[in-house]
C-alpha cells in the first residue's frame, strides 16, 4: 500500500507533541494541571505504540478469532456465554489470555508481569 | 445554616467538591470542624439512606463521621432548600500514593491490614435492617452491565462463566460498605481514622468488601494484595477476630474476582460519560483503556486458582 502523505508519519508527530509535554510543560506546572498533563503524554504514548503495533495486532487477532470460527470478537464473546466453545475450553482461555496481552503491550506495558 | 441546624458561631465555610450527586462543603465551628453534604434533585439514592447507615456503622463501632444533623424535608421549611447531612470531619490522609510510601505512614502501614480487618468484621455484624437498602445479586447485576455496555469483552465472560461454577454458597446477609478501598478512607500515622464514602452501601454477602479491597487496582502498585499493603491472612485473621466469623481465603479470592470484573465494567462507564459527550476528559477516555488491566488480572487470578486452590502467591 502507498503513502499519500508526507513525513512526518502519524507516529512521529504524536511523539513530538508527547516529547514537548514532557520537556517544556510538566516541569512548569503543578498539581491537577501536572496530573492532568501526566495522564495527556501518558495517552499520547499509548497511541505511538498503537499506531506500531495495532494493524499487525488487529489482523492476527482476527485470524485467531477464525481459527475458532467466529468472524468477530462479539462471536466469540457469544460462544464463551453460551458454552459452545466448551469442549475447547483450554485453547479458547489461552487465545484470549494472549489477546489481552497484546491489548496490554499498547495501553500499558508495564502493567504485565513476568511469567 | 444557623437556622438550618442549629449551630451557632459557623466560620470558614468553603466548598470541597461538587460531584454529580452532591455537594460537599467545610465549616468550622469553635475549633471543632465540619462537613456539610447537599443532595442535588437529580441525585439517584435518597441521602438519607446513608444517614441510616453511617448511624448503624458508628454504633456498630466502625470509626466512620458521626452524624450530627440531617433533614430529608425538600419543602420550603428547610433553610438548606435539599437534603443534607452534617457529620464531623476527621483530619489525616486519603491519598493512597502517600499512604502507601510516605515515611510518615510507615507504622500506620503495619496496622492497616488488621484494621481493615476489624472495621470491616464490626460493619458486618449489622444485619440487613437498614432502611432502604437493596440486595442485588452480583453476578446477575454486572453481567446485565456487560451485555447492556454495547462492548464485547470474551475475557470477562470467561471470567463470568468461573465465577458462577465456583461461587461459594450463599452466606449470611449484612450491610456491606460496597467501596471499602484506600482513597475511601482517612488514615493518620497511627492508623485507621475513619471509613469515608457510603454511597455504594449495600445489602450482600460479608465477603464481598474484603475482596473488593484486594482488587490489583486498589492496591496502587503496592506488594501486597491488601490495598498495596497487607498479606491476606492479616486481614482475614483481624476480620475473624472481630466478627465471630471467619471468611476462607477461597471465598475471598472468588470475591477479588468479581470486583476486578466489577472495576473493569466500571472502566467501561467512566469512559463512556467521555464518549457520550456528558463529561469531555481525555482522563475519563483514558480510563477506557484500563479494561484490559482487568480482563489481565481476572485471567491471571482464575488461572492461579484453577491450579491450586487458594494459593496465596500475588
Amino acid at each position: 500500500m502507498s503513502e499519500l502523505h508526507d513525513p512526518p508519519t502519524a507516529q512521529q508527530l504524536v511523539e513530538s507533541v508527547r516529547e514537548w509535554l514532557e520537556t517544556d510543560v510538566f516541569p512548569q506546572v503543578e498539581g491537577r494541571l501536572q496530573f492532568h498533563t501526566r495522564v495527556a503524554m501518558n495517552v499520547l504514548a499509548m497511541v505511538e505504540r498503537e499506531l506500531e503495533l495495532g494493524e499487525v495486532q488487529n489482523e492476527n487477532y482476527s485470524a485467531g478469532l477464525a481459527a475458532f470460527q467466529c468472524s468477530s470478537e462479539a462471536e466469540l464473546a457469544e460462544q464463551i456465554r453460551t458454552g459452545a466453545l466448551l469442549s475447547q475450553d483450554a485453547e479458547v482461555e489461552e487465545f484470549v489470555m494472549n489477546s489481552v496481552i497484546e491489548k496490554l503491550r499498547v495501553a500499558n506495558p508495564k502493567y504485565l508481569r513476568d511469567e | 445554616m444557623t437556622a438550618a441546624t442549629g449551630l451557632e458561631g459557623i466560620t470558614q465555610l468553603r466548598r470541597l467538591t461538587g460531584g454529580a450527586s452532591r455537594e460537599t462543603w467545610s465549616f468550622q465551628v469553635g475549633s471543632e470542624r465540619h462537613i456539610i453534604q447537599r443532595q442535588r434533585l437529580t441525585s439517584p439514592r435518597d441521602m438519607h439512606v446513608e444517614v441510616g447507615v453511617l448511624e448503624a456503622a458508628y454504633a456498630a463501632g466502625v470509626p466512620v463521621p458521626r452524624v450530627l444533623a440531617s433533614s430529608r424535608d425538600i419543602s420550603g421549611e428547610n433553610p438548606v432548600g435539599t437534603q443534607f447531612m452534617i457529620v464531623n470531619a476527621f483530619e489525616g490522609e486519603t491519598i493512597a500514593r502517600k499512604i502507601l510510601r510516605d515515611d510518615e505512614y510507615a507504622s500506620a502501614r503495619k496496622t492497616l491490614p488488621a484494621q481493615f480487618g476489624s472495621a470491616l468484621g464490626k460493619l458486618h455484624r449489622v444485619s440487613s435492617a437498614v432502611e432502604g437498602l437493596e440486595d442485588v445479586d452480583q453476578i446477575a447485576f454486572y453481567q446485565e452491565h456487560l451485555r447492556d455496555c454495547g462492548q464485547s469483552h470474551p475475557a470477562f465472560e470467561i471470567a463470568f462463566r468461573w465465577l458462577e461454577e465456583n461461587r461459594p454458597p450463599v452466606g449470611r446477609r449484612c450491610l456491606v460498605h460496597g467501596d471499602f478501598r484506600m482513597g475511601n478512607l482517612i488514615i493518620g500515622n497511627e492508623g485507621l481514622r475513619a471509613v469515608l464514602d457510603w454511597e455504594l452501601a449495600h445489602i450482600g454477602d460479608p465477603a464481598e468488601d474484603l475482596g473488593w479491597l484486594c482488587v490489583r487496582a486498589w492496591r496502587f502498585g503496592g506488594a501486597g494484595p491488601v490495598g498495596g499493603i497487607g498479606a491476606y491472612e492479616d486481614l482475614l485473621e483481624a476480620y475473624g477476630e472481630a466478627s465471630g466469623e471467619y471468611i476462607s481465603l477461597e471465598t475471598l479470592r472468588w470475591w477479588e474476582v468479581l470486583g476486578t470484573v466489577k472495576w473493569g465494567l466500571m472502566c467501561i462507564s467512566q469512559a463512556a460519560y467521555h464518549l457520550t459527550g456528558s463529561v469531555r476528559s481525555h482522563e475519563l477516555a483514558a480510563i477506557g483503556r484500563r479494561v484490559c488491566e482487568n480482563e489481565y488480572d481476572a485471567l491471571l487470578a482464575i488461572r492461579e486458582l484453577k491450579k491450586g486452590k487458594g494459593s496465596t502467591r500475588v
